[in-house]
């Protein structure tokens, strides 16, 4: 297969010859080498047809030879494996490589999108906003679909990925990015001084330009002195190179973000052995950007054909993978260094048919080279438009008058390939990231680093200087002085080599061509952002929109979007829209540039983080028996909790009712471990949680506990919990399950912050003890078995109180604390003990019915008794008085939260308090969340959240005035309720109000929020 | 991604870190003397400024401790740490 090779020239190229290898686009078996890109080994066998625009699907085919290709974006590779829109100019060849186009159907040969093409008028800047708005379902329905299917790219694995992720942090003193001619003198430069450098390029192999372009460095190939660089770089010790890596984002204080690339060039299959991809995290002292340029196309009519190509990227074709891409070229620049394209070809053996230049005479090294070969110059001409289906055929050149426009009648002259060039944006993509400014430069049109805000330099082509011997000299500067600036080396450059002189004559900006009749196709055809079909027409309809700002015609027009964030289009929009609406190019401006700079994978960016590895699971010393029991389990934070135990037979809800009622009638036992425990202690313990806490602390007398709320100082609840006092200058506090950190958290930094003459030191015991809630009218008799020597009568151990002893043989924390309203024995071992104690209580129970209970269950016990849960009660806007816990505030001292609950917006009887609610359809449990709508019947109304007073009033909407924050049924009343908080709330008890259901409206009687046993007599047992 | 020096373990990324805000905000000594305004000037009203700004990080992810930091709201550079307490450099 490797003889079909058309296109390949028999000698040269970085490819090994003998090395051949096989690959299939679109199904069909090609040959290529080692060494190739599927860009350039397609372009050997004459491929040039790789894909359909992004909008019009237009045929496409290879622009660039690097990662500013827009067009030739492929499905790369089948199954887990594949990864959508990769550019084929960035994809190695290997063995049995699969790729495919993306956006074509049925084929990239015969696309049915085509059509798009003709009923492009409607598809031109700011579609999304007008042509389909009309009516509004069919937008939905068949608009928004249709344009999603046709207007798309790649298609994402449908498979997991069997791939591997690391993640990788280092630090150095240099990061050098980009090995180009620049990146490799700076490298080479900082590296002599001893400084630790990291120097990375996205190529398979260092020396950027050099691989391109022949040029003689030192009186030898260019390419030689690549070679040597690389060889003393690998022989410096605090040097690291890393290929195939690209720089995609470049954050504060010099954090800079690579992705390595370790296995695509050998293909599928290496997950066994190494990382696909590497995340590596850099923090460097100094960061010397060394990007390059990317070379800008020209904007005539037809100038996205297949066969159109940047000249730099025929040049590299020629020279780096030995491949001719046409053999009747013509050549469309504005600058000189097109000539060398120029030059290539022909030397290759192209024809090359025509040099067309906006510029009337250029009498530089390469121009002169190429009119001294005899080929036609054509000075002062311009190409208007392109003639050819799936690839260009002809290009229709005209005579440009002094103002640029086209004059006279236009030439066509056949070719198969046509090689462009506007010039060059220097890549300031990292440079603007890092929040550098740029400036507009005149003399190369482009934008280039201004004021650097970050610490940092830049060398050669970033920065606009083009010329070989000035680049490297940028280069070997730039190196020296970062390294000089971490504490390396003198600052002294080393000398820059010998490099053969070229002239060069100036470039002449030329944004838009246009024939004597003006634009051809009215500027239809004119792409300036190949990749999302962005044409000089709709940059016209945007200007003519009043849009002048260019981040609005970016959003309008979506030039400059994409994986491929304007690299190649950015500057030709700019100029498109200033030359329009008459503006300086510099006073337009650029978009800013984000991350990435090229797209980066979500395997590369999850890393190890997948399936369990995500979160940490926690879990409680007895969880292994729950799961033995067949526990459902419900995260809780990043806690694993028994949700409930169903036996055989049994769904959620008998499961529930049933460990609900042995609670009510016999015992149940909750594994409570994951409550929130902080140790308080020391001198001024007390004082600190009285200014913590809305009721006091300081008054607790030893061994008895008190509950209470915590408010932020606006006066919102922000937890809950029991405090109990162990001495006189130490506390246990505990939290919610969820809040345990933050409490902390909260608390040290009142301590650090506020009351640093306060001596308290704060503790997390969460996971030293384990919590074992025995619940019910047995648990006292539980408890004696299990702690014969602790004497449990409620005059000895009363409620609210807490007792040391020994349980089941170990020494134990006991505290008469309820959460159900039964009466209860929280038990507290060291974890260590705590499946033992949990065993032994079940065994002490097993006469008394005790049943293991989950946390659902635990909720509808607490919420029949009106107790809150922190986080569904609340929201962080809701006050110790809106829960009706006034008497949990206190009137003593200040705390924390206090003054706010005075505010004027505080005390507004408007204000959402907490009720209970019972639905008049008794088995109707609602879903929480669902919006409480009102004290009158709606009469067949829409809901309409806070829909104005004037709808309201028509009576077709209604106005949310509260939401349930619980609801459940509760086996003990034998019917469903809720707890809610609702505007004006304990005004309404007694009244009716509406939840509005999916069903309809249902009736609510507003009730006190507790349900079950108000009068709290079970709690002694 | 900053790069903050800890007064007590030194330069460390900006994740093991939690911003705090404005510093040198003290709660007032008798919240009850103060007018709503007042006490809401205290509780909501920050400075936002363009440029520097002193304000009160925690190496949560570390040492735990509070301190503050000077940073430029602009360029992102920290000019200045220094422990709670202390007056500003």
């Amino acid at each position: 297969m490797t003889g079909l090779q058309k296109w390949r020239l028999p000698v040269g190229g970085r490819i090994d010859r003998s090395r051949p290898l096989q690959f299939r686009f679109n199904s069909k078996l090609y040959g290529g080498f080692q060494g190739d890109t599927l860009a350039s080994t397609l372009l050997a066998n004459g491929v040039h047809l790789i894909a359909r625009s992004f909008k019009y699907h237009r045929p496409r085919g290879v622009l660039g030879a690097g990662s500013e290709e827009p067009n030739a974006l492929v499905q790369w590779e089948t199954g887990a494996f594949t990864t959508p829109n990769v550019r084929a100019t960035q994809i190695e060849l290997y063995e049995g490589l699969t790729a495919a186009s993306v956006n074509a159907w049925p084929s990239v040969e015969t696309d049915f999108g085509a059509v798009n093409a003709v009923f492009g008028r409607m598809l031109v800047a700011g579609f999304y906003y007008k042509t389909f708005m009309w009516p509004k379902l069919f937008w939905d329905r068949l608009y928004e679909p249709a344009i999603r299917r046709m207007a798309g790219m790649g298609r994402a694995p449908a498979l997991p990925d069997p791939d591997k992720y690391d993640r990788m942090f280092t630090h150095c003193d240099v990061l050098v990015i980009g090995a180009g001619p620049a990146g490799l003198a700076a490298a080479v430069a900082a590296g002599r001084t001893g400084a630790r450098v990291l120097l990375v390029d996205e190529q398979n192999e260092p020396g950027g330009s050099l691989l391109a372009h022949p040029e003689t460095i030192d009186g030898g190939p260019g390419i030689q002195w690549v070679e040597r660089a690389i060889a003393e770089l690998a022989t410096t010790p605090e040097v690291r190179l890393l290929s195939r890596t690209v720089a995609f984002g470049y954050y504060d204080h010099n954090y800079v973000m690579l992705v390595e690339r370790r296995t695509d060039h050998l293909g599928p299959g290496h997950f066994a052995r190494q990382a696909r991809e590497r995340l590596w995290h850099v923090r460097a002292k100094r960061v010397v950007l060394a990007t390059g340029a990317h070379e800008r196309p020209l904007v005539f009519a037809g100038n996205d054909r297949p066969g159109i190509m940047l000249a730099g990227a025929v040049a590299t074709y020629v020279h780096r993978y030995a491949v001719l891409p046409g053999r009747r070229a013509v050549v469309f620049t504005n600058n000189d260094s097109a000539y060398r394209a120029a030059l290539a070809l022909a030397e290759a053996g192209a024809e090359v048919m025509a040099v067309v230049d906006v510029r009337e005479h250029a009498t530089g090294t390469w121009p002169t080279k190429v009119r001294e070969r005899g080929i036609r110059v054509l000075g002062g001409y311009a190409i208007a438009a392109t003639r050819g289906t799936r690839r260009v055929s002809a290009t229709g050149v005209v005579r440009l008058d002094s103002g640029g426009h086209g004059t006279g009648p236009m030439e066509w002259i056949d070719c198969d390939l046509l090689a462009m060039s506007g010039g060059f944006n220097p890549t300031v993509h990292l440079f603007s990231q890092s929040q550098g400014k740029v400036r507009f430069d005149e003399t190369i049109a482009g934008f280039v680093p201004d004021r650097a805000m970050q610490p940092q330099h830049v060398a050669g082509a970033a920065n606009g200087t083009y010329r070989l011997g000035e680049s490297l000299a940028e280069g070997y500067r730039a190196g020296s002085l970062a390294a000089e600036e971490t504490g390396f080396g003198t600052g002294s450059a080393p000398p820059t080599p010998a490099i053969e002189t070229v002239q060069e004559s100036p470039m002449r900006a030329f944004w838009l061509a246009r024939s004597a009749n003006g634009m051809h196709r009215g500027g239809r055809q004119h792409f300036v952002d190949f990749q999302n079909d962005v044409t000089a027409a709709d940059i016209h309809i945007a200007a003519r929109e009043g849009l002048s700002s260019i981040e609005h015609v970016k959003r309008y027009t979506t030039a400059g979007m994409g994986t491929d964030q304007g690299k190649t289009g950015n500057v030709n929009t700019l100029a498109v829209l200033s030359e329009r609406i008459g503006r300086a190019i510099a006073e337009t401006g650029t978009t800013t540039f984000r991350p990435p700079y090229t797209p980066v994978t979500f395997g590369a960016l999850a890393g190890r983080d997948r399936g369990e590895l995500v979160e940490p699971a926690r879990t409680t010393p007895m969880h292994g028996w729950h799961v033995t029991q067949g526990a459902v389990l419900e995260d809780v934070g990043q806690w694993k909790r028994p949700w409930y135990y169903p036996r055989p037979g049994e769904d959620m809800s008998a499961a529930v009712r049933r460990e609900c009622l042995a609670v009510r009638n016999a015992a149940g036992m909750l594994d409570a471990s994951t409550l929130g425990k902080i140790d308080v202690q020391g001198r001024d313990a007390a004082t600190f949680l009285d200014r913590i806490y809305t009721n006091q602390r300081s008054t607790v007398p030893i061994g008895r506990c008190r509950y209470g709320l915590m408010c932020r100082d606006d006066g919102m609840v922000f937890d809950d919990g029991v405090t109990t006092r162990l001495a006189t200058d130490r506390f246990l506090v505990t939290t919610t399950t969820g809040g345990a950190g933050q409490v902390l958290d909260w608390l040290e930094e009142w301590l650090q912050t506020e009351w640093p003459d306060l001596e308290v030191y704060c503790t997390s015991v969460t996971e030293q003890w384990a919590t074992l809630a025995v619940a019910g009218p047995r648990s006292r008799a539980i408890l004696a078995r299990v702690a014969p020597d602790l004497p449990l009568d409620d005059e000895r151990f009363p409620f609210m109180s807490m007792r040391e002893g020994v349980v089941a043989g170990i020494d134990a924390r006991v505290f008469r604390i309820s959460f159900t309203g039964e009466l209860s024995f929280e038990i507290n071992v060291p974890s260590r003990y705590g499946l033992a104690a949990w065993e032994a209580a079940m065994e002490a129970g097993r006469g008394h019915g005790i049943t293991p209970y989950g946390t659902e269950a635990m909720h509808v016990l607490r919420a029949e008794k009106g107790f809150i849960i922190v986080g569904q009660e609340t929201d962080g806007s809701v006050t110790p008085l809106d829960l009706g816990l006034e008497r949990m505030v206190s009137g003593v001292t200040d705390f924390i939260g206090r003054r706010s609950l005075r505010r004027p917006a505080m005390i507004q009887p408007d204000r959402k308090q907490l009720v209970g609610l019972l639905p008049q359809q008794q088995a109707k449990v609602l879903p929480e969340g669902t919006q409480l709508v009102g004290d009158t019947m709606p009469a067949g109304g829409r809901l309409t959240p806070n829909a104005p007073q004037s709808q309201q009033a028509s009576g077709n909407h209604l106005q949310s005035i509260g939401h349930i924050t619980s609801s459940y049924f509760s086996p003990a009343l034998g019917r469903a309720f809720a707890l809610a908080l609702v505007e004006n709330g304990r005004a309404r008890i007694g009244s009716t109000i509406y939840a509005a259901s999916r069903s309809g409206t249902v009736p609510m009687a507003v009730t006190e929020p507790a349900f079950y046993e108000k009068r709290g007599s079970r709690r002694d047992g | 991604m900053l790069l903050i020096p800890c007064p007590w373990c030194g330069p460390r990324d900006e994740t093991e870190f939690r911003c705090g805000g404005e510093a040198h905000i003290s709660r007032p000594a008798d919240p009850d003397a103060l007018s709503d305004d007042e006490w809401a000037d205290y509780l909501f009203m920050r400075r936002n400024p363009k440029g520097t700004h002193r304000e009160r990080w925690v190496h949560a992810y570390g040492c735990r401790r509070w301190f503050n930091v000077v940073r430029n709201t602009v360029t992102h550079e920290i000019s200045a740490v220094y422990k709670i307490g202390n007056s500003p450099p």
